[in-house]
């Protein structure tokens, strides 16, 4: 290996030198990361209602689904049940518990699956460009055309109610925006030096897209997917309150701010609770999001 | 080898590469361009048929010889960059070939286009722009010997080799960022990546415009020493007539997408042929407050590329216009000199310019 070098050039001593550990790029985001006090508290309550959600069955403190006529209504702080019961009398706080395990699958899912299937579409046609990008970019313009409440509760309600379809439904919502943002900014990319420079050294397009163009898309991607989980959280609560989605008995926050609905003017605190929780993580998200967007600038 | 045949071998796996050796010889230039031509239509709205086109380069023809530093000069929007990824092929030509060391490139029986970037290699005017902000300086010098087929940690070691060589401390480079460096260590950092895939030929479009003077020298003076270092061979193309001057053996002069002179750097900047050459070099800034420049060499700006003059292009600037420079194009060609060709009819012996030689009629 040296004499490879030392016939080229004279091998200094610094090469043989050993290396400095180095940062890496994703290392340096989470140091800075950490420094952000709002994105590391949201990451420690969305933290927490993932745990929770995980551990439902050893935590709750009653059976979700156990209902009892005698003790409907109750309101928040009754003894037994801390977050009072609904209007079947199930205790309100182990179903918010086990709501969040579908509430958070139905948000993080489909933007997942949209995050795969609309960045490899996006970064495709944005580096190809041309006529592809044209064809494609068109075709999913359709779907952008139509509000994203509407599309999925026209695809739901197509496809019919049911916790996949409704998974399949906002994963075909967001794949056009996510295409849409990753084409974007491949596209800008596309056009920068470096990837001329990478074309000259005869790499293949495959290659190019994976060393060097990726790296700089999927950032800015990320960022914008996980805002949309959000949004998908709500559109997955919209569709069960609508009743497209996950059906009773499931608890799931949406479906539970639909069957309380009823009693918001007898209890109001208890009926505006599955909403709160959908808050809650909602502005979790898009504050963590907002956090990871500025401890990717490398040049802060 | 044929393909098949390599499939039934096994291949050794890369562990350097090798610059490709020399084939035709010190005579034969290891560079011909021949006819480029490159127009971008222009759309007039839409729907609207493409009829118009800007003629970014019209029927370019040069050599550059093995060795020799080629500069190629002109104002903005002349064509030069365009010229470059042409050559380098980052961008197809409308028509017009070019042979690399007698093969044709890019075509059949030729060098195919991977070996031929091989031999070739640019570095870029933007030093930001050039380097990606998510790679180390080790990982990006390393890309190109990696898809060629060397291995991770003789790429590595290559790269910190390199950078030593172009005047950067491995220790303390290797794991930069672009957005760590100054735009001179960037350069550097892009002529160490051109340089790790052993080319033959380099272009530098532009390649030290953005820095400022002293940073300038140093790396002018880096890229003098690889060069005779490597037996390197430089497409220089740059608007700064000195570092020209300084670094170039023969010039190229552009105008409006084509050439209208070419020859050595002594005979161009002291016995200039074509008007619009002799109107570059008087823009010239001077340092001797004597010769300061009082009146503007050239006044107006170049004729729209989409709709170019007819006959020859420098006419509607030209202070010796005439009859025959709207109604015919001045060739390229040489007084009986072949190195020092020009393009103007003024010097064509017979072309109906007052001012041409006589045309001598030998019986």
């Amino acid at each position: 290996m040296t004499s490879i070098v030392s016939s080229a050039v004279p091998m200094p001593d610094a090469v043989l030198a050993p290396q400095v550990a180095s940062a890496g790029y994703w290392r340096s985001v989470l140091q800075r990361l950490h420094r952000d006090p709002v994105a590391m508290a949201c990451a420690a309550i969305l933290l927490l209602l993932v745990l929770a959600a995980l551990l439902a069955p050893w935590i709750t403190p009653a059976d979700p689904f156990k209902a009892s006529m005698l003790k409907r209504l109750l309101p928040v702080g009754s003894s037994g049940h801390w977050l009072g019961t609904d209007e079947l009398g199930r205790d309100l706080l182990s179903r918010l518990i086990y709501g969040g395990r579908l509430s958070l699958t139905m948000g993080i899912v489909p933007v997942v699956l949209a995050f795969v299937i609309g960045t490899s579409i996006g970064v495709l046609a944005g580096f190809l460009g041309g006529k592809i990008n044209m064809v494609v970019m068109r075709t999913l313009d359709v779907f952008y055309a139509f509000p994203s409440v509407l599309l999925a509760v026209a695809i739901s309600g197509a496809m019919g109610p049911g916790m996949s379809n409704s998974l399949l439904a906002l994963t075909i919502v967001f794949v056009p925006q996510i295409a849409r943002v990753a084409e974007s900014v491949t596209t800008q990319v596309a056009k920068l030096d470096y990837i001329d420079a990478a074309r000259m050294s005869g790499a293949g397009t495959l290659a190019i897209i994976r060393v060097q163009v990726l790296g700089n898309v999927l950032g800015p991607v990320f960022v914008y997917a996980t805002g949309l989980i959000s949004v998908c959280m709500i559109l997955a609560s919209g569709l069960s309150f609508l009743g497209l989605g996950v059906r009773p008995p499931e608890a799931e926050w949406g479906l539970m701010l639909n069957t309380l609905r009823s009693a918001i003017f007898n209890n109001p605190l208890v009926a505006a609770l599955p909403g709160v929780m959908i808050f809650i993580t909602s502005i979790c998200f898009n504050l963590l999001a907002d956090g990871i967007r500025s401890a990717m600038d490398l040049r802060r | 080898m044929p393909p098949y045949e390599r499939l039934l071998i096994p291949m050794p796996p890369v562990t350097q590469l090798v610059r490709s050796p020399d084939r035709g010889g010190p005579v034969q230039p290891l560079l011909s361009v021949r006819n480029l031509v490159k127009h971008f239509p222009v759309r007039d709205g839409f729907l609207a048929r493409t009829k118009r086109a800007v003629h970014a380069v019209d029927d370019v023809s040069f050599d550059v010889a093995k060795g020799e530093t080629l500069g190629i000069v002109g104002e903005s929007g002349c064509g030069k960059s365009t010229t470059a990824r042409l050559i380098a092929r980052l961008m197809l030509p409308d028509s017009g070939g070019l042979l690399f060391d007698g093969d044709g490139v890019d075509e059949f029986g030729g060098m195919s286009l991977q070996e031929y970037r091989r031999n070739l290699q640019m570095v870029f005017q933007d030093s930001f722009a050039s380097l990606n902000p998510r790679m180390t300086m080790e990982d990006t010098i390393s890309f190109g010997p990696r898809e060629h087929g060397v291995g991770r940690q003789q790429a590595r070691t290559r790269a910190r080799a390199l950078l030593d060589r172009v005047g950067l401390r491995p220790a303390q480079f290797a794991q930069r960022y672009p957005h760590e460096l100054s735009g001179g260590q960037r350069q550097r950092v892009n002529i160490a990546r051109a340089l790790a895939l052993e080319p033959r030929l380099l272009i530098l479009d532009e390649a030290v415009a953005a820095l400022d003077k002293s940073v300038q020298a140093q790396v002018l003076n880096l890229l003098q020493e690889l060069k005779t270092e490597q037996g390197l061979t430089y497409i220089f193309i740059s608007h700064d007539l000195h570092v020209v001057q300084y670094l170039c053996d023969r010039v190229m002069v552009m105008y409006l997408g084509q050439v209208v002179e070419v020859g050595p750097v002594a005979q161009i900047y002291s016995a200039a042929r074509h008007p619009y050459t002799r109107a570059l070099l008087s823009a010239v800034p001077s340092m001797d407050p004597a010769r300061r420049t009082s009146k503007p060499p050239l006044s107006g700006d170049p004729p729209n590329p989409i709709n170019p003059p007819s006959g020859c292009r420098f006419r509607d600037r030209c202070p010796h216009a005439e009859a025959v420079c709207a109604s015919a194009a001045p060739l390229l060609h040489g007084q009986g000199n072949a190195a020092h060709l020009a393009a103007c009819h003024m010097t064509m012996a017979g072309s109906g310019h007052s001012a041409a030689p006589a045309l001598e009629i030998h019986v």
